[in-house]
């Protein structure tokens, strides 16, 4: 008996350490990764999805707080700001092709950006969501650390935003290649600019799965549109 | 590696400072990122592994989204009310941006000629 009355207190110690969650983001993950790659890199089976729903489900069924699950898991949310001043890096090696698109580029980042705001406040509010969820949507397709800004300045909730941001990539990451395969898009770099404006860094992460040259413009995207949603939301705040 | 690692954070630091000092709307990193391009625009130096860590940081991109993304189990209970309208926003929005940005783009390109290499076209 007194090996079984061991157990909790093994729990309640690991359960508190940050150690334990650091290797269980990680564990959950790979396990996301492993059913990807086993499912032929298939765009449904989401290894980002898969892995916060295992840990989700963790957190819920044990009823530990998120904030201590951050604990652990914010060194690797902590590197998600070297990794975007990373994206400079496959950038530079295509400076030629990017300045060619310069005008496609910025024609289809005010587009598609556009588009991503004000489709998904009139969606939203033609389906009953609440004026605070509306405004938690708003920068849904901007990168998370600007998007959680916005949505502090235009009245959202940022820890919602920070979701809605990832669902947003996701969903972009899932619906863009049977999307634009049915529509007829050839052309990498539109499939992947577009994919960086509509869904940020997951996009881009899964632009650069595909092909290297989608990647880089879906790199541009994402920062451009980060960029342009900031100003434009200081300059409407007031606004919207 | 140490080096590329001590450039990476270095610009991020870079852009955090310049942020907060021109008060911007932007975070750290975002500048940093402009930064780092336009050195590298420019043709500065860099450490010679650079290319290799960045692009190992960046082959598990995906990764560094798991813990924002099991933090929506904050949001449970306004999940369970509207978050069939949320997921239904993202989906729809996220679908016509694609289409738009991707339309637009091509339009641009057959308008300034910018037409793409072999290497920039899909093959099936």
């Amino acid at each position: 008996m007194t090996e079984v009355s061991t157990d909790p207190d093994i729990w309640v110690y690991l359960s508190t350490r940050p150690l334990f969650w650091l290797a269980l983001t990680l564990a959950a993950y790979l396990v996301g990764l492993r059913l990807f790659q086993a499912s032929g890199n298939h765009p449904v089976v989401n290894p980002v999805a898969i892995a916060a729903l295992l840990l989700g489900s963790l957190l819920l069924g044990t009823h530990t707080p998120y904030e201590r699950y951050f604990e652990g898991a914010q060194f690797v949310h902590f590197l998600l700001g070297p990794a975007t001043v990373a994206l400079a890096l496959p950038l530079s090696t295509h400076f030629q092709r990017i300045r060619k698109a310069l005008v496609p580029m910025v024609v289809a980042l005010f587009a598609g950006s556009a588009t991503a705001v004000f489709s998904a406040i009139v969606i939203a509010r033609m389906l009953g969501a609440t004026e605070e969820s509306v405004r938690s949507l708003i920068p849904k397709s901007v990168t998370t650390p600007i998007a959680m800004g916005i949505a502090e300045k235009i009245g959202g909730l940022p820890s919602l935003t920070a979701g809605l941001v990832i669902a947003t990539g996701i969903v972009g990451a899932i619906v863009v290649t049977p999307l634009l395969n049915r529509l007829g898009f050839r052309d990498w770099r539109a499939r992947g600019f577009a994919l960086g404006v509509a869904s940020h860094g997951i996009g881009t992460a899964r632009a650069f799965q595909v092909h290297e040259v989608a990647g880089v413009f879906a790199a541009v995207a994402m920062a451009l549109n980060g960029l342009v949603t900031a100003v434009a939301v200081a300059l409407l705040a007031g606004w919207l | 590696m140490l080096e590329s690692l001590f450039v990476l954070l270095a610009f991020q630091l870079m852009g955090t400072t310049v942020g907060l000092a021109l008060k911007l709307p932007i975070p750290g990193p975002v500048l940093g990122f402009a930064l780092l391009a336009s050195w590298m625009l420019l043709k500065f130096p860099l450490p010679e592994a650079m290319g290799t860590t960045a692009s190992t940081l960046l082959q598990h991109l995906s990764l560094l989204f798991v813990p924002a993304a099991t933090g929506m189990i904050q949001h449970l209970e306004r999940l369970l009310v509207e978050g069939w309208a949320l997921l239904l926003s993202v989906v729809l929005s996220t679908t016509l941006a694609l289409i738009v940005g991707a339309l637009t783009f091509v339009l641009m390109v057959r308008w300034t000629r910018a037409y793409p290499t072999s290497e920039e076209v899909r093959h099936d």
